[in-house]
Formats: C-alpha cells, structure tokens, sequence
C-alpha cells in the first residue's frame, strides 16, 4: 500500500480551467438543485456532493470514453463529471420524459448508454457485483477497459463489498475501485460502524492494489486514477483507491445533522476542493480572478440552460406506465 | 377524566416511537437496533431521542450490515434478549431475506420444536415519495408467504403503538410493516394506550353493498372511497386486515356473506399477491354468497417508477376503487 502526500504539481492552463469548471459546474447544479427541492420542483431523495467534487471529476480525468462508470445515489457529480448531459439530468430529476431516463429514476438512478454510465445504484453497496460483471465481460472479449465503481465508506460494512474485493482479486478483474470515504454513512460515523476504521488495508488484505489519497485535492486524486486505471488497463487485476473526503451538506434532504458538530463542517469547509484548487492555480500564475468570473458566468449559463430544459420538458404520458418491465424488441 | 381515557394528539410517527419507548421501559431484555435508529434518530425520525434516554447499549446503530444484523437478532432472541430489528424500507430488507426465511421462519421446525424465535423486525414499506424503484415496493404480501413468521401492518395510531407490545409477547418471529407516507397521518390516542390483539381482522366501517378488503395505506383511500360512494347511495364496509399472516378468514368471510361482494385493495403486485390469496380463499369458503365476482385494485406490474404522476398511477387510489366498486354494483346489481 502506498501512501502518497500532497504534492505541488505545476497546473497546466487548460487542464486547471477544465478541473475547474467541472466542480464549479457540479457545485452550482447541485445548489440550484436544492433550490429547486425547496420549491416542490425535484422531490424523492436528493443526496448532494457538496464538498465531495474533486473525487469525481479527478478520477473521470484518468478514464477514456470506452471504460464503463458504476456509481452510487449521490452521483449527480459523478455523471456530471463522466459528461451525462446537465440537462437530462436536470430533467430527470423533475420526472420529466426528456430526462436521461424518462423520469422513471430521479436523481438516486441516472443513467446514460452513451456515457457508459451504468447508474445510480440506489442499493448501498449494490454496484459493486455489477462492476465486476462488466469487468468480467470486458475480460472474457479481450476488450482493453476498465470499470470505475464509486462507494462510500457506509457500503464497505457490507458483505458484499468482502465478496467483491475477493473475487476481483481472484479472477484479476479489472476494476478501479473508488472508495468515497467521507467519514459517515447517513448518521453514523465510521467509529460506530467499523471496528478497525481504516479501509484501505482491508482491500489490500484481499490481495487488491491499494492507495489513499486526499480526496479534497483534485489533483492526487487524478493521479492516484491515472496510475490506478494504468495498473488495471494493463491487465494487473483490480485497483482500489481510497479518497478521503467530506460531505459539507446534510445527507439528503430529510436530515437534521444531529450527528456532528457546526464545528467539524467548517473546518472541513477550509479545505474545499473548490476553492483549494482555485488558489493553487492562482498562486501559480495559471488562473486569475478574471478567468474564475467568467467559468462562473458560464457555468451559471449552462445551469440555467439545464432549468430552462428541464421546465420546457413534457411529462410521459401514464398509458406509458408499464413500458421498459421487459424488453420491447424480442426474437420471434 | 382519568389518564384511562385522556387524549392526546399525535401522529403516527410519535405512536411508533411510543410503542418503542414503551417497549424499551417494560422489558429489560428489549433492545433496538439498526441502521441510524440512535445518532440521527431513525432515517424517518421514529426512534429520535430513544438514544439519550435509553442509551447506547439498547438503542444501537449499526453498520450497514443488514444480512448480520437481522441474524443477529435471530440469535438474540434465542438467547434470551427480545430484539427489536429496525431494517430501514422493505427494499433492504432482501438482503437479510435469506435469515429472515432461513433461519427465523425455519428454526422451530427444524429443531423439532425445541427453539423458538421471539424476534421482531420493523420496516417501512409503500410508493408515495417518489423515492423510485429500490426504495418503494410493498413485499409485505411476499412475507406473508413464508410460514413461520407473522406478518402485520398497522394502519392505525392505535395499531402502530399497540401491535409492537403484543409482537414482542409472541413467542415467534413478527415483521411489521409500516407504510412510510402514514408517519404524518395525525389522529388522536388514549394516552396511556396498551397492547392490541395481532390475530383479527376489523371492521372499521360497516355496509351491505360491497366489502372492501385492505390494509395499510389503501386502508385510508378505502374509506375516503367508501365517504364518497355512501353520497351516491352505496353503502361499502371496510376491513382493515390488519394481520396479513395468519389471515383472519372468520372476519372477511363473515363480511362477505352479508354483502355479497369483494373488492381487495392492496399496494403489492398482483401477480401471486396476498390479494391473489384472499380472493382465492372467498372462491373457496363463500362462493355461493357471492353476487359479482370478486374484484382486485393492486398496483401496476412494474417497479415503482420516481416521476409523481407516474407513481401515482402505479398504486391504488381512492378515485379507482369508487369507479371499480360502481361498476361491481351497477353491472351485478
Ligand atoms: C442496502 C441499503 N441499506 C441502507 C440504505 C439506506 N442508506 C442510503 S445511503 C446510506 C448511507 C451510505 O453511506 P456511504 O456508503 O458512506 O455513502 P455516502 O452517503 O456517505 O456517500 C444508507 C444507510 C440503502 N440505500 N441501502
Ligand atoms: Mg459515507
């Protein structure tokens, strides 16, 4: 297990302004859609990735479009940052027929063919298994790619994360397995939930390549995936990274946050990746204020654009209700 | 007015709280646990504050572990503890089916009689908010399958407090189900409301038209229906099941007789459905009394889809049990 520090890398303009925009563009979408949940216009459950940004977007860096995203309930971040379309997320999340789904998920399933995104898995812990399917099958084609499965710390108290690791491990799977450890599953802290409340070593006890890094800086994270999507691409079995991180909001919308202190957010707040990142490049010369503005403008653009699409959207008709329980197109 | 018939006001979240906090003072060997029951206060608010009053040791949270967990409490209740299993919806609760029918269905049987199962394990079930297609199905009628366990669904506040005492008493497994769009439902309770028979069906409103059999969230509908036809001169009795395993044939086929026709209301799917069940067993006992067909208003064979009109039109409603009751009276008048 290799342990890596922060290290200063030099930012290339293009690439800070890309890292940049996409957690800008996660941050806006996520608080309009939390507006738009206090205006009755998203409803269900509406889990946020509000301080988690740099995990997504740093990890996407490391994949092609041909490898395959397998993510959780809180995955407006990952598919943002995987390119699902802002606005048929939006529209999904107001049950709209122009959604990426039809309206039939929400915000907990997203999914999109195009993207190879395979959902929003709603299932603590249920994607894992489904990861190592497409791995599997990737395998047995001699097809080159790699299946990135997202998790929190919350579903490596499941049995089936032990049952995945070993199989992956087994059969040299190749899975890049993305830890969100953001210290509490709902509201119970990991100190309630795991006896030893390192992860990382329990992966690599299953004989899994393993390595943490700092989940609020974007650009370890990228590094730890373009190094864990190389091992795997290689064919060296399966890859686990664990990304420590934060949730700065509640777990959804429905939670009062009796289980942790004001204190314990904000001083989790100094270190957001978004604003990290942003002064990094600053310091550097990379970015200045003007080029933030102006991603800001835009990102508000394609935010509002998303809105617009969404209120403009049509609703399935009800005759449509049982459609999508089995396939429409079978062999005769 | 003595405390016996005192009144308060409350919804159905604070009479499921109230049955467990009566639970916990009782009974010493009572514990709760579950994902999020202590430090957030129970993922709908049920058992808040049941953590600072009664502590860590019997209000526990724990990990998302919900196959150990539920055998855990399996073998608790062997041991001596009365186990209160919290398993957030019915949708996570397949992942500790294979316990629940392996082990806490099965282990009296299998041991000859020698080892019972004094366990109980709350749920949320049911659509409503647009929570989609792993968070919103009602498997209820799915458990009551399994012999071995009991299988209740409280409707009402009286029931949600009450129906906890006596499952604890019960010398086997009980699983409850409790319909997550009631826990706002406000009513009024006796204060110092006791335990309630967990055996019988009851008739909460009587007629001569049409028995309208049902359960749970659609009890509501049910009767909001039954206010609406009475205006057009139809007179619908409805029954609260109450117990979905055992069934209490007695009450419904005593309903039947006097109204001649059935129409079971259940949120489930109707293919193989505890509904299917009920309306085998009329066909069996009562044919002969029967006027009409019997009828089933179930939800749409799919997965509950998130999309409000769309979910809506998935599951039972008020205005589909008037029209299928009028045209079960009209057509077979
Ligand atoms: C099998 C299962 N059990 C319980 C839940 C309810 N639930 C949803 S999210 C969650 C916490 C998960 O925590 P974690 O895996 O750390 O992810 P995070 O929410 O922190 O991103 C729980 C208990 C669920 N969706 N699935
Ligand atoms: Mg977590």
């Amino acid at each position: 297990m290799k342990n890596k520090t922060k290290q200063t890398a030099k930012v290339d303009r293009d690439h800070g302004l890309r890292l940049l925009r996409k957690m800008l563009l996660i941050r806006r979408f996520e608080a309009k859609s939390a507006e738009l949940y206090s205006a009755m216009k998203i409803r269900g459950f509406l889990h946020l990735y509000d301080g988690e940004e740099a995990v997504a977007v740093g990890v996407m860096e490391a994949l092609t479009p041909e490898d395959a995203v397998v993510a959780t309930y809180r995955e407006h971040g990952q598919a943002l940052a995987r390119g699902v379309n802002a606005n048929a997320i939006m529209a999904e999340m107001y049950g709209k027929k122009e959604g990426c789904c039809r309206g039939r998920g929400g915000s907990m399933h997203l999914f999109d063919a195009a993207a190879r995104f395979y959902g929003g898995n709603a299932i603590v812990g249920g994607g894992l298994p489904l990861a190592l399917g497409f791995a599997l099958a990737d395998a047995m084609q001699g097809k080159k790619r790699v299946t990135c499965c997202f998790f929190g710390d919350g579903a490596t108290a499941e049995g089936v994360f032990y049952e995945s690791l070993n199989l992956a491990a087994l059969w040299r799977l190749p899975v890049l397995f993305i830890l969100e450890n953001n210290l509490y599953a709902m509201g119970t802290a990991i100190c309630y939930a795991h006896a030893v409340a390192d992860i990382a070593p329990k992966a690599a006890s299953h004989g899994v390549q393993t390595e943490i890094v700092d989940g609020m800086d974007v650009l370890a994270v990228e590094k730890g995936a373009r190094r864990g999507a190389e091992f795997v691409r290689e064919g060296n079995g399966p890859y686990f990274i664990e990304c420590r991180t934060y949730r700065f909001r509640a777990h959804s919308m429905f939670d009062a946050e009796l289980y942790r202190t004001r204190a314990e957010v904000d001083k989790w707040r100094k270190r957001d990746p978004i604003a990290s990142f942003f002064d990094l490049c600053r310091e550097q010369a990379v970015l200045s204020d003007a080029d933030l503005e102006e991603l800001e403008r835009d990102v508000a653009a394609e935010v509002d654009g998303a809105v617009a699409f969404a209120e403009a959207g049509t609703w399935e008709p009800v005759e449509e209700l049982t459609r999508y329980v089995y396939s429409e197109r079978r062999p005769r | 007015m003595n405390a016996g018939t005192q009144m308060v006001k409350l919804t159905y979240r604070e009479a499921a709280r109230e049955g467990l906090r009566d639970a916990l003072a009782r009974d010493p060997r009572v514990f709760l646990m579950g994902e999020d029951v202590g430090h957030y206060g129970g993922c709908f608010a049920v058992s808040k504050g049941l953590l600072q009053e009664f502590g860590p040791e019997r209000v526990r949270d724990t990990p998302l572990s919900e196959l150990a967990f539920t055998g855990m409490g399996i073998g608790a209740a062997m041991g001596g503890m009365r186990p209160i299993v919290e398993i957030m919806t019915v949708n996570f609760s397949l992942l500790a089916l294979d316990q629940i029918l392996n082990n806490a269905a099965t282990l009296l049987h299998m041991s000859g009689g020698q080892f019972n199962v004094p366990l109980v394990i709350r749920m949320a079930t049911g659509a409503g908010k647009q929570l989609a297609a792993q968070h919103a199905h009602s498997l209820e009628g799915w458990y009551a399958h399994i012999p071995g366990i009991r299988v209740v669904a409280p409707a009402t506040l009286a029931d949600v407090r009450g129906m906890l005492w006596t499952a604890l008493e019960d010398p086997d497994p009980v699983l409850i189900f409790e319909n997550n769009t009631l826990y706002t439902m406000e009513g009024e309770l006796v204060v110092d409301a006791g335990p309630v028979d967990i055996d019988h069906a009851r008739v909460l409103r009587e007629g001569g038209d049409v028995s309208i059999i049902t359960y749970s969230a659609s009890l509501h509908k049910s009767l909001a229906a039954a206010e609406t036809l009475a205006v057009e001169g139809i007179s619908a009795e409805v029954i609260d099941l109450r117990t979905l395993r055992p069934l209490d044939d007695a009450t419904i086929m005593g309903s039947v007789a006097r109204t001649h026709r059935a129409l079971i209301v259940d949120e489930g799917w109707r293919s193989g459905s505890i509904s299917a069940e009920i309306s085998a067993r009329i066909t069996e006992q009562v044919f002969y009394e029967l006027d009409a067909p019997v009828e089933r208003l179930c939800s749409a064979e799919v997965p509950i889809p998130y999309a409000r009109h769309m979910e809506q039109a998935a599951i039972p409603q008020a205005e589909s049990i008037v029209a299928t009751v009028k045209r079960m009276v009209q057509s077979h008048g």
